[in-house]
């Protein structure tokens, strides 16, 4: 499988802290990979670093090929990454409709088209019964959902999630896995996720990359990295392992 | 284009819509003189109100400096029709033109070096002021002892020069704001209307959404200073003076604001609400005190800062939001939830 997104030597510094060091991976097309290390990793930083909110101080960020570190984040999704924020953006005084159309029509030619596409999305993500209600009323994991639709609804390759399972009560984590894994097996969609439920990183991913400040550590399959001694170490100590 | 204009909108809507248009067409014909001088400053206010909201209620870009394209409007084609005998129509190409392009300024200015919110705002401030101090000195328009346009009693009114009566002023306001109305409505079912609301939720999440942010704030304001600048032109003609004192100072900014504020930002009939509402409530109470013989200055300015506390303490979102649902004209938008949503997008017809 070839690559769809690659990191290559990536680092990126906030006034002398080391937010991400080197790191380098690859994501290969129509693949799911996890992203997950402790708090303050670099995780969410490597999301920015590919999404366009920061420029890396060095290395490259590639998407099929093509490099797009540099970019602003909406040439970014022009080319294909949708992305999830952790810390929900809703457009809270519009519908959810209304807000997924506006992710819908950076890949149809109209209102009307992207309407229809967000109908088709929302019904997915099972928000079809909100579609009228204001974003500002939905619960949190209405939220996550909504911040899914709305990425998606914009005609991604990859997808970048930010911990959309958190606060997710379990059945509900499983409708999100068992939309996710739709999507990529019907459509293909490539997934890059970020997460702390290790129950929906096992149910996902293929492969895991673990960071640690700001450097990978290990990288593999799902259980083969949860029993990396390295991995161990950095989630629960050195007298665990 | 049917399906463009009207579709989504409530048929009860409609018929009011109808009525209400009615009504105002056939006023004229009613009312005296002095009601129409009200109502040519109402429509005004609704006018400028509605280029404003465009800007601050759907881009979400704070504007604290609208006299500025007005007074650039307002001079551009009187400097032209006094010096030139340009007729203002044609004149006012180039005052759409002056503004949009000290409208692009300011947001180049401001968007490219990420300038925003109140910081913005006092951008927008500080450029109403030069053109205020610099109008005050240039001669060729009057400088500070004001720019006048010929007066006299016309007998018959001449569209083509805008000299005549104030029927022919009111018509001309009502007609520009009829037409501000359909283009934001047409506006907020497109693209860039999705867009601008967007941006005025969450830039970050607008942005990542693929939407260009610094091109579509772009749009807002040179868009808003365009239609602002026609509302310049109007006045200038209606009043046939000018100075750079009152034009461009920060209190006509303010007042302008006012009716969008109090009727609803973001939504599009809150500008014609609220000037119709500030407005009669002003005049009627000028009225009211002259005819008990009581003169005090400032009371209308006094009478606005009421006004604003009122609709800030107990009508948070404006008149139209709860005035829109009282009619059942408030679409299908469900507000639910502990806060409501910050702004009625529209809804309704």
């Amino acid at each position: 499988m070839a690559a769809l997104l690659e990191l290559s030597s990536v680092s990126k510094s906030f006034a002398g802290l080391k937010a991400v060091q080197d790191v380098s991976f690859s994501v290969p097309e129509g693949s799911i990979v996890a992203l997950i290390g402790p708090n303050g990793a670099g995780k969410t930083t490597c999301f920015n670093l590919v999404a366009g909110v920061y420029r890396p101080d060095a290395g490259e960020v590639k998407l099929g090929g093509a490099r797009i570190d540099g970019w602003r984040s909406d040439q970014i999704c022009r080319a294909g990454v949708g992305r999830t924020f952790q810390l929900v953006k809703p457009f809270a005084g519009l519908t959810v409709m209304e807000n997924v159309i506006v992710g819908a029509l950076n890949a149809t030619a109209g209102v009307r088209e992207a309407r229809q596409k967000a109908g088709e999305v929302i019904e997915q993500l099972g928000l079809g019964p909100k579609l009228d209600h204001m974003a500002s009323s939905l619960t949190l994991p209405e939220r996550k959902r909504l911040e899914v639709a709305r990425a998606l609804a914009t005609g991604p390759k990859i997808l970048l999630l930010d911990e959309v399972m958190a606060g997710l009560r379990p059945t509900e984590m499983d409708h999100m896995v068992a939309v996710l894994r739709e999507l990529n097996a019907r459509l293909g969609l490539t997934i890059l996720l970020i997460e702390h439920v290790m129950r929906a990183v096992m149910a996902l991913s293929a492969q895991v990359i673990v960071l640690h400040h700001g450097e990978v550590i290990a990288s593999g399959p799902p259980a083969q990295v949860t029993r990396d001694p390295a991995v161990l170490e950095c989630y629960l100590g050195e007298e665990a392992v | 284009m049917r399906e463009i204009l009207l579709g989504g909108v409530p048929r009860r809507g409609l018929v009011l819509l109808s009525i209400l248009l009615a009504l105002l067409v056939a006023l004229p014909i009613v009312v005296n003189d002095y009601l129409i001088t009200v109502l040519i400053l109402i429509l005004y206010f609704a006018y400028v109100g509605q280029a404003w909201n465009l800007m601050m209620g759907f881009a979400g870009q704070l504007s604290l400096g609208h006299a500025l394209y007005v007074g650039l409007g307002a001079y551009a084609a009187a400097a032209l029709y006094v010096h030139y005998g340009v007729s203002p129509w044609i004149g006012l190409g180039a005052s759409i033109a002056i503004s949009a392009a000290a409208g692009a300024i300011i947001g180049f200015l401001a968007f490219r070096f990420g300038v925003s919110g109140v910081y913005f705002a006092i951008l927008t401030i500080a450029f109403a002021e030069f053109a205020r101090i610099g109008f005050d000195h240039w001669s060729w328009v009057g400088g500070s002892a004001g720019f006048f346009l010929p007066v006299a009693n016309y007998t018959r009114s001449d569209l083509w020069n805008l000299r005549g009566s104030p029927t022919m002023f009111y018509y001309l306001m009502l007609a520009m704001t009829v037409a501000a109305f359909v283009l934001c409505h047409l506006l907020l079912r497109a693209r860039v209307g999705y867009y601008w609301l967007a941006i005025r939720e969450s830039p970050e999440a607008a942005q990542a959404l693929g939407i260009n942010i610094f091109r579509y704030k772009m749009y807002a304001v040179v868009l808003s200073a365009a239609m602002t600048s026609l509302g310049g032109v109007v006045f200038a003609f209606y009043y046939n003076n000018l100075f750079p004192e009152q034009v461009f100072h920060i209190s006509r900014s303010i007042e302008l604001i006012l009716g969008p504020i109090i009727g609803g930002i973001g939504t599009l009939f809150g500008p014609i609400v609220g000037a119709f509402v500030l407005t009669a409530l002003a005049e009627s109470l000028g009225e009211i005190m002259h005819a008990f013989g009581i003169d005090i200055p400032g009371i209308k300015q006094v009478f606005y800062g009421v006004c604003l506390l009122v609709v800030v303490m107990f009508l948070p979102d404006g008149i139209w939001p709860p005035l829109s649902k009282a009619l059942g004209l408030d679409g299908k938008r469900i507000q639910g939830g502990d806060k409501p949503g910050k702004s009625d997008t529209g809804g309704g017809g």
